[in-house]
C-alpha cells in the first residue's frame, strides 16, 4: 500500500488521514525527500488529514522545526489538516528557549489524541481489539 | 556590506566563562570534523554521549545537542565545513560540557544582526546562533571577517 520511496519513513493511510513519524535521525536530505513524498500522498490519496508523529525524535532544531512549519503549510496548500502528535517534553522545553514556536503547528500530546481530532475514537469494548473505529463527523 | 575592518568580533556573554573553564580539568577531549552532511549526525551522537558521560539530565542533554546541531550546521552551511571540538570539564566537582564550533568561512560582518532571532542568510529559522546562546551557559563568539568564526559554548550540570 505505502511504499516508501523516501528516506525509508512509512506513510500509512487510515481511511483519510495519512499517518507517518519522523524517525530520531532527520537528516536534510531525509527531509526533503520526506516532503516530497508527503505533498504526493496527500494529494494521491486524496487525504483530509496528516498526522506527523514525532515522539522518536530526540532532538527538534531550527531546521527540523522549519521542515515541519513547511510540511503544514503545503498540506494545508493542498486542503489537508496536519497535527504533530507526541513530542517529547524536553524537546518542548528546548523549543521554547531556542525561540521556536512552530506557529501555524497544530499539536497533540500523542497520536490517539491527535487522532481523536481528525475524527477516530477508540472503541470502547474491549472486544473491538482497541483499534480505531471511524466515525466521520460530518 | 563587508567593512575594511580587521578587528577580532568578539561577544562574551559572559566574562568569567573562559576563566572558569580554564581552571576546570580537562577529563576528555574529542574533535570532529564537519565536512559533508552525515558529520552532523556524527557531532550529534557525540555530544549525546558525551553528555550521557557527564551525567547531565535529559534535558539539559536535549539543549545541549540541540545548540551543536545549531552551531555544527551553521559552520556546515555559511562556513563551508568546519570542526567541532568536545571538552568534558570539571569544575569543583561540578561535570561540564565545552563545545567549540570553529569554521575558516566569511565571518561574520554583524554579529549583533547574527545573534537576534529572525536573522537568516541560510536554510534554518534564523534562531540558531542565538537560540544556541540560549541553550547554554556562557557563550562566546569571535568572528573575523574573511577568517571564520569561532564560538565557543559550555553547559554546567544542573545549572
Amino acid at each position: 500500500m505505502s511504499a516508501p520511496a523516501s528516506g525509508g519513513v512509512p506513510i500509512l493511510r487510515l481511511g483519510d488521514v495519512l499517518v507517518t513519524g519522523l524517525l530520531n535521525e532527520l537528516d536534510d536530505t531525509t527531509a526533503v525527500a520526506f516532503t516530497e513524498e508527503l505533498t504526493n500522498r496527500i494529494s494521491s490519496d486524496g487525504a483530509r488529514g496528516v498526522l506527523i508523529d514525532i515522539s522518536r525524535l530526540e532532538i527538534v532544531d531550527s531546521f527540523v522545526a522549519r521542515t515541519l512549519m513547511e510540511l503544514t503549510t503545503m498540506a494545508r496548500l493542498l486542503g489537508a489538516r496536519v497535527i504533530v502528535a507526541g513530542m517529547r517534553p524536553p524537546v518542548a522545553i528546548t523549543l521554547v528557549e531556542l525561540g521556536i514556536q512552530l506557529t501555524g503547528v497544530e499539536t497533540a500530546l500523542n497520536a490517539e489524541q491527535a487522532m481523536a481530532a481528525m475524527g477516530w475514537h477508540q472503541s470502547l469494548q474491549p472486544s473491538g481489539g482497541g483499534l480505531g473505529e471511524f466515525r466521520p463527523e460530518h | 556590506m563587508s567593512s575594511a575592518r580587521n578587528t577580532d568580533h568578539t561577544v562574551a556573554l559572559s566574562p568569567t566563562a573562559s576563566d572558569a573553564a580554564n581552571r576546570a580539568a580537562h577529563t576528555e577531549r574529542t574533535v570532529h570534523h564537519v565536512r559533508i552532511e552525515e558529520d552532523l549526525l556524527t557531532v550529534r551522537h557525540a555530544v549525546r554521549a558525551a553528555t550521557l558521560r557527564a551525567g547531565f539530565s535529559i534535558v539539559d542533554q536535549t539543549r545541549v545537542v540541540t545548540a551543536a546541531s545549531e552551531l555544527a550546521r551553521n559552520a556546515y552551511i555559511h562556513g563551508g565545513g568546519g570542526t567541532v571540538t568536545i571538552d568534558q570539564l570539571t569544575l569543583r566537582g561540578n561535570a561540564g560540557l565545552r563545545l567549540t564550533v570553529k569554521d575558516d568561512g566569511p565571518g561574520i560582518a554583524d554579529t549583533d544582526a547574527a545573534l537576534a532571532d529572525g536573522f537568516t542568510t541560510g536554510a534554518g529559522l534564523g534562531h540558531g546562533l542565538g537560540g544556541a546562546r540560549r541553550l547554554m551557559n556562557d557563550f562566546e563568539l569571535h568572528t573575523v571577517p574573511g577568517q571564520g568564526t569561532t564560538v565557543i559554548a559550555t553547559r554546567w550540570a544542573g545549572r
